[in-house]
């Protein structure tokens, strides 16, 4: 499909005005660190079934110095969030006198394929958790610490850490079962025009992907490689705080980080990118 | 910011046309077309060309390109390029077109610029909070006009 429409465009170029880029994704290949080749378009999972025909990772958007800075750690800055959430995980906080590491040992073995599954349920708590959830479970529970702030740099850092060990992985997030209910939530969400402007998350991600909005170039907004290091604010950025602006986009009353409505977008979102590579930390404009 | 745009149209506008200004929820769309000036008088193009192309105003080349705002950079490629809109349509059609597109174009992404009730979470700007007692139309009745006399102006 869209290499038709690069045909059509390139016969009909003619008619593009001087001020406007071509905007298809780039055909490109993600090797990170010369060594792990990351699944970035791939088919359609049973999520998008019938709503696109393929997905495509938000890295193939993006112009060719950006995509090269996510192609090595040492270029990634990414990777100084990382580094910073190893030192946490050895960090003894709390009451109950523990770190990350008293329980789990080196992430780079036990964290291994976490990233890719959540949201996922939890069945002792009978909800859908987010990992951001899930850390600050294990602070307030298991170590008796303080909760961090759901978009702190604290939490987006430990996110970089866990989602680094499982890149190459694919994203495979369950949407039967128990989570059946919040991810059809999610889906309505997705698809509700918001706002004063009346935009979905699927009139900018789904129907206009790879077309030009002012000065913006429009991705799938998929999450696969969350969290993502943005040039523009110069730090980690988690799921709900892009949500958020999104949101906040089209002219809305935002949700809230950590809300129950960005929990179940999430999910519904992460969904439809199972089958790409967990990429995060990665690298956007 | 909408109630200090509204008053210096209302300020500007000098002449009798206060009365006849058509308010946001009663504007008399004919398949999708509306054939009176919402103001009772004819727009301002020079003024409808700022509209069009300012970002805090219709921001409209966020979707749409237009050749003759070429000095300005980035155009978006969501809806058909604005180049012989005045061709395409008539004057009564633009005016439905930007006042509520979805009346002509059902569904349309195309924002409703002179509306203001029917909104799911309405904010206040682009500040993410809810929309308080300032909210309005995104644009004026003037600046409805004022853009429908400069899109009739785009011939090819
Ligand atoms: C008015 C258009 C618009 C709407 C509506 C919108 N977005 Fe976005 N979104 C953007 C733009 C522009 C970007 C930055 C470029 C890109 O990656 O697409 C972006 C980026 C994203 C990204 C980052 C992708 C990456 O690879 O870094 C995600 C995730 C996202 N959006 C999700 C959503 C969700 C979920 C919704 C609905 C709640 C939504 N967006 C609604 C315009 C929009
Ligand atoms: C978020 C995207 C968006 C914005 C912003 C937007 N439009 Fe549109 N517009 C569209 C789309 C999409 C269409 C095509 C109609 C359809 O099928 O929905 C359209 C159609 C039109 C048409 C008919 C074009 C033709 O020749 O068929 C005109 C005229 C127009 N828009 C003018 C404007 C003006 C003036 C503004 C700003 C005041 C504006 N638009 C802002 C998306 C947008």
């Amino acid at each position: 499909m869209k290499k038709t429409a690069l045909i059509t465009a390139l016969l009909g170029a003619g008619a593009i005005t001087a001020g406007m880029a071509w905007a298809e994704p780039v055909e490109d290949t993600l090797i990170i660190n010369e060594e792990t080749e990351l699944t970035t378009w791939t088919d359609a999972p049973a999520a998008v079934e019938g709503a696109l025909p393929e997905v495509i990772s938000g890295w193939h958007f993006r112009g060719t110095e950006t995509r090269a800075m996510q192609a090595d750690d040492f270029d990634n800055p990414g990777m100084i969030f990382v580094e910073q959430a190893m030192d946490a995980w050895d960090t003894v906080e709390g009451e109950a006198g523990k770190s990350c590491a008293s329980c789990h040992g080196d992430a780079g073995d036990s964290m291994k394929g976490v990233r890719a599954v959540y949201p996922k349920w939890n069945e002792d708590a009978g909800e859908v958790r987010t990992l951001e959830m899930q850390v600050n479970a294990c602070r307030t529970e298991n170590m008796e610490a303080e909760p961090l702030k759901y978009t702190g740099t604290e939490m987006t850092s430990m996110l970089a850490l866990i989602s680094s060990v499982s890149r190459g992985m694919p994203v495979n997030v369950a949407t039967d079962g128990p989570v059946a209910e919040t991810w059809e939530a999610g889906k309505e969400l997705y698809y509700t025009r918001t706002g004063q402007l009346e935009l979905s998350c699927a009139n900018c991600h789904e129907d206009n992907y790879g077309r030009m909005i002012r000065a913006d170039h429009l991705s799938q907004g998929q999450i696969n490689g969350f969290p993502v290091y943005r040039l523009k604010n110069t730090k980690l950025n988690g799921v709900h705080a892009r949500f958020k602006g999104c949101v906040r986009d089209t002219r809305a009353e935002t949700y809230k980080p950590g809300s129950p409505e960005f929990v179940a977008l999430e999910l519904y979102v992460a969904s439809r990118g199972n089958g790409l590579s967990v990429e995060g930390p990665s690298v956007r404009n | 910011m909408k109630r200090t745009c509204l008053t210096i149209a209302l300020v500007g506008a000098a002449t009798g046309a206060i009365a006849a200004e058509i308010a946001p929820g009663e504007v008399p769309f004919e398949e999708g077309a509306v054939a009176v000036s919402l103001t009772g008088a004819p727009g301002d193009p020079a003024r409808g060309r700022e509209v069009v192309g300012s970002k805090s105003l219709g921001n409209c080349v966020a979707c749409h390109a237009n050749s003759d705002l070429s000095d300005i950079p980035f155009h978006g490629e969501i809806g058909p390029m604005l180049d012989g809109a005045g061709e395409r349509w008539s004057e009564a059609e633009l005016r439905g077109i930007v006042a509520n597109a979805k009346m002509m174009f059902p569904g349309s992404m195309m924002p409703s610029f002179y509306k203001v009730d029917g909104f799911i979470r309405p904010g206040n700007a682009y500040t993410g909070e809810a929309a308080d007692d300032s909210f309005g139309p995104l644009l004026t009745a003037q600046q409805i006009e004022d853009v429908v006399a400069y899109l009739a102006t785009l011939k090819y």
